[in-house]
């Protein structure tokens, strides 16, 4: 039966993840187009968490580094859009990959800096980086609009891309549709060049570098060069979280990316599994849907608004300690450990 | 234990005193106060085994961090091929061919054995970042000609069958083997060997002492390991440390009798109690 299913899936790296993102890519397709408004606003929401939280499974699961500072990174890829997008001659996916390649500059300069610490340090110098960059947008506020922050264009359908739309669903191609397709549509791309990473020579050697430092320099690893290559690839994916934010919420501004937004990335990937991007999807899910999912709950169960609303974060604490305790790797670990004895149980079926 | 005056006659090359692959002049070592080297000279030569022996704290490991790059020698120079080595990182010298086993295991914990072997070749691979961003056929067909190699030096050392295992999973004298294999993957030209034996019982010692000494036909080996059977019947020279100095230097067979090296282990003893 396995080897059955082994040889329908395609050799090539390549073929296989693309094959995945069709995959993807369909069921984004059926859901968007099933679901409410509403519920589109929430998955374009998702979605850039979902980018930002694939970039750091990167660099903390994979190469053993954290960051406090990815909503800082995220916050550099969103005013990099909301000024490109200012004049409206800028294309919004030229302005998307603009965001990417400024963050990922950014990202050599703190990666540079961050190869060079370890555990509490590291975690102390990003979480400066949380705190200090939002200050930026105060302290320039002729370029950057301080607090208020800088309003974004969102981009408007072209004609070729309604069409397209209204040929294949018969249905009326929305605002909120048409950003959580932006949004999904770079993730899938995000997750597709992720994937082909992890799985080849770089998602090694970045496990390797995390796990023993010395044997990975004796094996010829650059370590200095690898984390900071993890660094500014976990930092890319970040500013393009940024851009997909400021065009879904049509503003970039200070109160947009504090440290809250940095932990709830690292929270995110924690409860979802360190170093796994379904995982990072998953954490990315329950960080969208849960508080709202709460927050009814506690209203059909009495609570008054405000009461039901501060019930959410409190679930949220819950499910990570639970998590951390019950399940340290995650969900996705917890699956994988499922999965395995189910396997076991099945024997030689 | 049969006398190694054999290891003279199967390399008759070693006879002809050929130049050295490797060689340290007057190293020194300080750490604080501490003279963890003083003064060690020593020349590997091509095909050879060389070991290097002396009780605990005389300074073998530190001998082998200066071999790659891990501790600057305060004074001394090393040689490779007749040129002197600048004082160059790990990651280079790793570069040129010399690899090394630790003390410890030094394994990667949450990759596999097959994927830590396929660390140890890394440096024959072709394709940079770009390739492997969008998967390229160039990087897949580099990915294969790793896992070759790996596969080859799981083969030589006989971990073939738990390639897909962690290294966590398995007996230690297994992973011993995983970790010789990921320096064999690196096809060396200078492999440093750091007490390859410890844990082993006495048949898996022996293995290793025909493992080792079927290497010489690819490599120069220098080997340090505190089981004295070992060592005599696989080195074709000794030199012996003791408080970071050498005591004495030759074949097996005068080394083991010399009286400074007596007086080093039974000094070692009478520290001991
Ligand atoms: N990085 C370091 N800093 C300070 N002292 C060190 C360092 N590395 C080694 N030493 C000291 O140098 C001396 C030599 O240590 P080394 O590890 O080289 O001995 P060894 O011959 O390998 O011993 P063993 O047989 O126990 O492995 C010891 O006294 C050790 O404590
Ligand atoms: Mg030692």
């Amino acid at each position: 039966m396995r080897a059955v299913l082994r040889r329908l899936v395609p050799r090539s790296l390549l073929l296989r993840n693309l094959l995945g993102v069709v995959a993807g890519l369909v069921v984004v397709v059926l859901v968007l187009e099933t679901t409410s408004p509403f519920r589109n606003s929430q998955f374009a929401t998702m979605s850039y968490y979902a980018i930002a939280a694939a970039g750091l499974t990167v660099l903390t699961g994979l190469n053993g580094q954290i960051s406090l500072g990815h909503g800082a990174l995220m916050a550099v890829g969103a005013y990099t859009t909301a000024l490109l997008l200012q004049g409206g001659s800028v294309p919004f996916p030229l302005a998307m990959l603009a965001a990417a390649v400024v963050t990922a500059l950014v990202g050599v300069v703190v990666g540079a800096a961050a190869a060079r610490l370890h555990g509490p340090y590291l975690a102390g110098a990003t979480l400066a980086l949380a705190v200090g960059v939002p200050g930026l947008a105060i302290y320039f506020d002729g370029l950057l609009g301080g607090e208020q922050g800088l309003s974004v264009r969102s981009p408007r359908p072209p004609g070729w891309f309604a069409d397209a739309h209204y040929f294949l669903t018969a249905g009326e191609l929305g605002g909120a549709k048409y950003l959580a397709y932006i949004g999904w549509i770079t993730l899938l791309v995000v997750v597709l060049l992720l994937a082909n990473l992890m799985a080849g020579r770089y998602g090694r050697v970045w496990r390797a570098v995390r796990d023993d430092e010395v044997a990975a320099e004796l094996a010829g690893m650059r370590l200095g060069g690898l984390r900071i290559l993890a660094f500014v690839v976990s930092a890319a994916c970040a500013g393009l979280a940024g851009a997909v934010l400021a065009m879904v919420v049509r503003l970039a501004a200070p109160s947009g990316f504090t440290i809250v937004l940095s932990l709830s990335l690292l929270t995110a990937v924690v409860v979802g599994g360190l170093g796994s991007i379904p995982g990072a999807l998953l954490g990315s899910a329950l960080l969208v849907f849960l508080p709202p999912a709460v927050t009814n709950l506690g209203t059909g169960a009495g609570l008054t608004g405000v009461q039901a609303a501060q019930l959410a974060p409190f679930v949220y604490g819950v499910v990570l300690v639970v998590v951390m305790l019950l399940a340290p790797g995650g969900v996705m670990g917890l699956l994988r450990r499922l999965w395995r004895r189910g396997i076991n149980q099945g024997g030689s079926t | 234990m049969t006398l190694p005056e054999a290891s003279e006659t199967r390399f008759p090359s070693a006879r002809s005193d050929p130049a050295p692959l490797f060689a340290a002049d007057g190293v020194t070592v300080r750490f604080g106060g501490l003279t963890a080297l003083d003064d060690v000279s020593l020349a590997a030569r091509p095909h050879e085994v060389h070991g290097v022996i002396g009780p605990n704290g005389a300074g073998k490991t530190t001998f082998f961090n200066v071999c790659c790059g891990f501790v600057r020698p305060d004074t001394g120079t090393l040689w490779w091929r007749g040129e002197p080595l600048p004082g160059l990182r790990p990651a280079q010298l790793a570069g040129m061919g010399i690899a090394r086993t630790l003390q410890g295991l030094g394994l990667f914990a949450g990759l596999t054995v097959a994927e830590n072997v396929m660390v140890g070749a890394d440096r024959f691979r072709r394709t940079g970042f770009a390739s492997a961003l969008f998967a390229l056929p160039r990087a897949g067909a580099d990915e294969r000609r790793l896992r070759e190699r790996a596969d080859a030096a799981m083969r030589e050392v006989g971990v073939e069958d738990v390639a897909a295992r962690h290294p966590g999973s398995l007996p230690y004298p297994v992973r011993k083997r995983v970790a010789l294999a990921r320096a064999l993957a690196a096809d060396p030209e200078l492999l440093l060997l750091d007490e390859p034996a410890s844990g082993l019982g006495a048949g898996e010692m022996a293995e290793l002492g025909e493992l080792v000494r079927g290497l010489t036909a690819r490599m120069t080996v220098i080997l340090v390991d505190h089981h004295m059977d070992l060592v005599m019947s696989v080195c074709d020279r000794i030199t012996v440390l003791d408080f970071g100095r050498v005591v004495a230097e030759g074949a097996p067979a005068q080394v083991r009798d010399d009286p400074a090296v007596i007086d080093a282990y039974l000094g070692e003893e009478a520290r001991h109690g």
